[in-house]
């Protein structure tokens, strides 16, 4: 028997003593800066901790932990992990565990150090927030949890509140955020209202038989709710303004695991809450799912800024998440449960690739910001030479996130087109063309991740440095790298063994559609994947990897017979006959995406500049100054008129706010008498 | 276990050997069609030969990328020449991946050789990697629908079951799924194999390449797997346009009459897109980088008219 409780309440308290402890230290000891490490390690304990939880969950088909009643109506303290709950806290795990390791060492770097205890305490209440978001069994509970992780993670993001870039973030981001809160308690109690609790256990496939145009309002508003956390697109404004700010192991568990948070939402309400939803529902969730991944990606391209770049990844690996979701919602919709158990863990498993390579990435960013002081990639440049280790993890992360072979990456992006492909059997509506289509244009976001990723990697690493602080850069601290080999290790594993993983997913498809689909997935000796008989296709990274290994064997074995007799010499790069290569020769990352703006220029409309100064004749410039950017077309058509309309509107009614206390008396008193008269009424 | 062990031998041994002939055949034949005599069919022979035993100049810039690419580029290229049904329906290592990973296995290769052109720090090697990745990227939804549209008809995604519904249907080519999408991968090939009007394999205009600038620091034996990758490459992608539209005349049995018969014929095929393709290369001028888009547009509209014949006239149409 697993210890389940014992462990999961173990993991709580761990990151309870770190909170304490850094409160403690920050407010009582001066030396805080030197225990600063100890805090991480309370974060490491804890998510190890419940790691081992979460594996227990999933092997018992999980258990309710606990259920308090708190006196309060409405509100049970219910922490359940069940097979879901089970998922998100492993990948939290995962990701926590590294992330931990990593801050060992960053915590006397930047804007944390000024305060590291304090650094320390949050670090541990975001842990704490999200596993309680994660494993809360009440609507209630749920969303104070919900609002702890939002403060926790707005007092880290504006860390470096002396920056008004920081300021400014955080405000967006706990702005949108209390948004989506408002609709999700709105949405939780259309839900609730009917089933007469409160209790996620009432709550299961009640969705749907909601009166009237309740269910689907209720699914709207909780959709939008967990959809700005997530980072949908068009609710996606906040991520690239708030992540980037944040200190570099704070942005790998936003991106990391926090966004999480409403791909969790939306997988409990959309599979554990709603049955089968209308056709519409799920085609909604499969356009923004498509929407997001391509114009995350093209908004990643025209990035230079390492951060703000890899947050832009997120929305587009949110939106390839979205892909799998929306296609289970719609094949459950059309009665197929096999294929939705395969999309829903398509979806799934790129919610935990997603998570351990955007971490992983945030982490490499994190060690070149530490050493080139910059997030600015033309600044960046030969750092596979000064930071050898930092540059593979990156390049590992780089190639999972492209989706490429032999990584966690592929495997996920496979499943989820296996899924696509096997819905246009599923219906023999029109509606079925849409799957292949969107098939095809999750083709084009992974081509263009991988562009953007030659680009971030080949700028920021390769050839010579562009800046004197990219030249003086130094490798990152051991702990730094430890957390990021981790994390780059979990890339590999997951790629290779996929085939062994897959089992876990077989409680959640139970629990969701009756069918224990995962371990189906394997056929062969075991390290073969297979789609099942609906998309029939078959893949095994792990054979892949190692025949590539072998047959790379080829052509040494080529070149010892026929060439040795060539000498193998180091010499100057040829530079057009210039005296010596320098980086501005180079190409950079604004010219490496300009065929992409251009060829997306109804999109991007860019803008640019160019001003020459001449001495002699125009073919001697002496000095030129190019400027180019890119419209922000959402900030700019949607949420610039929201906000002057929001504004209009607060000037027109600004005289209720007189002043004066007897006309506040009076407004209290009128609410009182309405809701008088609504109790007696209703 | 041996019959697969061989039929793996034996097929990367013909992806290795015959991969030059066919890159040689074509630039004979657009020698002959611009009244040129041009270089013998062998001449790709003689240039991998005397490239491997030749010395190499490294740039003094470059990292572990540099000498890494190569070997991924060369292995990625053969493996996916291993997924493919080539003479026999049955590819010799089908089951460890469908077309999704022979498509994946070649972004995987040029993955690596873009950065290997970054790697060097000289502007063509960025230019070359820049628009190498433009165009890939946007010929890849043609690329999959097209896929996607022959692999629903198929009802599997792995290439050698698509091969084996083809084979069993007659005249099955003239559906007009197929031939739109078939149409929409010519394109694609054309694109991904860096021909004219997309790309000229021929020229060092630094304005103009795309694939040889990216390689304009490999010299020598890494050289020869670059440009034994490239001939490979484009023999897999005709291969895969041959077998998945035309497979007739794939063995169904291992008879050594069967095989010859289907080897004679699978090179007679390859002869003749090769030809094909050399055709549309001498008929037609570069298009300039930015009308390119539009070509592959192009592909990708044929590709969703062939995803929507099937879904009029039915999957076996």
């Amino acid at each position: 028997m697993w210890p389940l409780r014992e462990l999961y309440s173990a993991g709580l308290g761990a990151f309870a003593l770190g909170i304490a402890g850094g409160i403690a230290a920050h407010f009582g000891l001066r030396s805080a800066q030197r225990i600063s490490s100890l805090f991480s390690v309370f974060a490491l304990i804890g998510s190890l901790l419940e790691g081992a939880a979460a594996v227990g969950g999933l092997r018992s088909g999980g258990a309710i932990l606990w259920a308090v009643p708190s006196g309060v109506p409405y509100l049970t303290y219910v922490v359940r992990l069940d097979a879901l709950s089970s998922f998100f806290v492993l990948t939290l795990a995962l990701v926590g565990a590294g992330v931990a390791v990593y801050s060992a060492g960053y915590g006397k770097h930047g804007a944390a150090a000024k305060n590291p205890a304090l650094f320390g305490a949050l670090l541990n209440l975001l842990l704490a927030a999200i596993t309680l978001v994660f494993t809360a069994g009440d609507v209630m509970f749920f969303l104070i949890a919900w609002e702890a992780m939002v403060a926790a993670a707005y007092f880290l993001v504006v860390t470096d509140h002396e920056q008004a870039e920081s300021r400014n973030g955080g405000m967006l981001y706990i702005l949108m955020s209390r948004a989506g809160t408002g609709m999700l308690f709105v949405g939780f109690l259309l839900l609730a209202a009917p089933a007469g609790s409160t209790d996620f256990r009432a709550l299961h496939f009640t969705g749907q038989h909601l009166p009237g145009g309740f269910g689907s309002l209720a699914f709207l508003l909780l959709f939008l709710g967990f959809g700005v956390k997530a980072g949908i697109i068009p609710l996606h404004i906040w991520l690239p303004a708030a992540h980037p700010v944040a200190p570099s192991n704070i942005s790998a568990l936003m991106s990391g695991i926090m966004i999480k948070a409403g791909i969790y939402g939306m997988a409990r309400v959309f599979f554990d809450f709603y049955g089968a939803l209308p056709v519409w529902a799920g085609m909604i969730v499969l356009l923004v799912g498509v929407i997001s991944a391509l114009l995350g990606v093209l908004y990643a391209l025209m990035e230079h800024d390492l951060k703000r770049l890899l947050a832009y990844h997120s929305i587009e690996n949110i939106g390839i998440i979205l892909m799998g979701f929306g296609a289970a919602m719609l094949f459950r919709s059309y009665g197929h449960p096999d294929l939705a158990a395969l999309a829903l863990i398509a979806g799934l498993f790129h919610t935990l690739n997603h998570a351990i390579f955007k971490s992983l990435l945030f982490l490499g960013a994190g060690s070149v910001l530490h050493a080139t002081h910059t997030r600015n990639m033309e600044e960046m440049g030969g750092l596979i030479r000064r930071m050898p280790a930092t540059a593979l993890y990156f390049l590992i992360g780089a190639v999972a996130i492209s989706g490429l072979p032999p990584l966690n990456g592929f495997v996920s992006e496979w499943l989820t087109y296996q899924a696509l492909l096997g819905g246009f059997g599923a219906t023999t509506e029109i509606a079925r063309v849409a799957f292949p289509i969107a098939g095809a244009l999750l083709a084009l976001t992974a081509a263009l991740a991988a562009a953007c990723f030659v680009k971030a990697f080949g700028i920021a690493f390769l050839a010579l440095p562009r800046s004197a602080s990219a030249a003086q850069a130094r490798e990152t601290a051991p702990a730094m790298r430890a957390g990021m080999a981790m994390l780059a290790l979990c890339c590999v594993l997951l790629g290779l063994g996929a085939t062994w993983f897959l089992p876990v997913f077989d409680p959640i498809t139970n629990q969701a559609f009756g069918i224990a689909a995962g371990h189906r997935l394997v056929s062969g000796n075991g390290a073969i994947l297979s789609a099942g008989s609906a998309a029939s296709g078959t893949v095994s990274t792990l054979m892949l990897a190692v025949t590539l290994v072998a047959l790379s064997a080829l052509p040494l074995i080529i070149w010892l017979i026929w060439g040795r007799r060539g000498r193998s010499v180091t010499g100057p790069t040829w530079d057009c006959g210039l005296p010596g290569l320098t980086s501005e020769n180079e190409y950079t990352a604004t010219a490496f995406s300009k065929p992409l703006r251009m060829i997306f220029s109804v999109l991007f409309r860019p803008r640019r500049e160019i001003q020459a100064e001449y001495e002699i004749s125009p073919y001697y410039p002496k000095a030129i100054h190019f400027e180019s950017e890119i419209e922000p077309t959402f900030e700019k058509n949607v949420y610039e008129p929201l906000k002057d309309g929001i504004l209009r509107v607060a000037r027109r009614v600004r005289w209720i706010q007189a002043g004066s206390l007897h006309a506040y008396l009076a407004y209290i008193f009128v609410t009182l008498i309405l809701l008088l008269l609504f109790a007696v009424r209703g | 276990m041996i019959e697969r062990f061989v039929s793996v031998i034996g097929q990367a041994a013909m992806v290795l050997l015959f991969s030059p002939l066919i890159a040689g055949l074509g630039k004979a034949l657009k020698a002959r069609l611009q009244t040129r005599r041009g270089p013998g069919v062998l001449q790709p022979y003689r240039d991998l030969y005397k490239l491997l035993r030749k010395g190499m100049v490294i740039p003094d810039t470059a990292s572990w990328i540099f000498p890494l690419t190569p070997f991924v580029l060369f292995s990625t290229t053969l493996l996916a020449g291993l997924l493919i049904p080539a003479v026999s329906a049955q590819a010799p290592l089908s089951l460890f991946g469908g077309v999704l990973a022979v498509v994946y296995l070649l972004a995987l290769g040029r993955f690596f050789l873009a950065l290997g052109g970054l790697d060097a720090g000289t502007p063509f090697g960025g230019l070359g990697s820049s628009r190498e990745m433009t165009i890939s990227a946007i010929a890849e939804p043609a690329l999959m629908l097209a896929v996607f549209t022959v692999a629903l008809g198929a009802g599997s995604t792995n290439l050698s079951s698509m091969a084996k519904a083809a084979v069993g249907q007659s005249w099955h080519f003239l559906a007009p799924s197929q031939m739109l999408a078939f149409a929409a991968l010519f394109i694609v090939l054309i694109a991904e194999t860096g021909r004219i009007p997309v790309d000229n394999p021929a020229t060092h205009l630094e304005l103009t390449m795309i694939h040889e600038a990216m390689i304009l620091e490999y010299s020598g034996p890494y050289l020869a797997l670059i440009e034994w990758s490239a001939a490979m490459k484009q023999m897999v992608l005709m291969t895969l346009l041959i077998n998945v539209f035309f497979p007739y005349g794939l063995s169904a049995d291992a008879s050594p009459l069967g095989m010859t018969v289907s080897i004679l014929l699978f090179a007679a095929k390859l002869a003749a897109l090769a030809s094909a393709v050399v055709l549309v290369e001498t008929a037609n001028a570069k298009l300039r980088l930015f009308r390119v888009p539009e070509l592959l547009a192009v592909a990708f509209v044929l590709s969703a008219l062939a995803l929507i014949s099937t879904f009029l006239f039915g999957s076996r149409g």
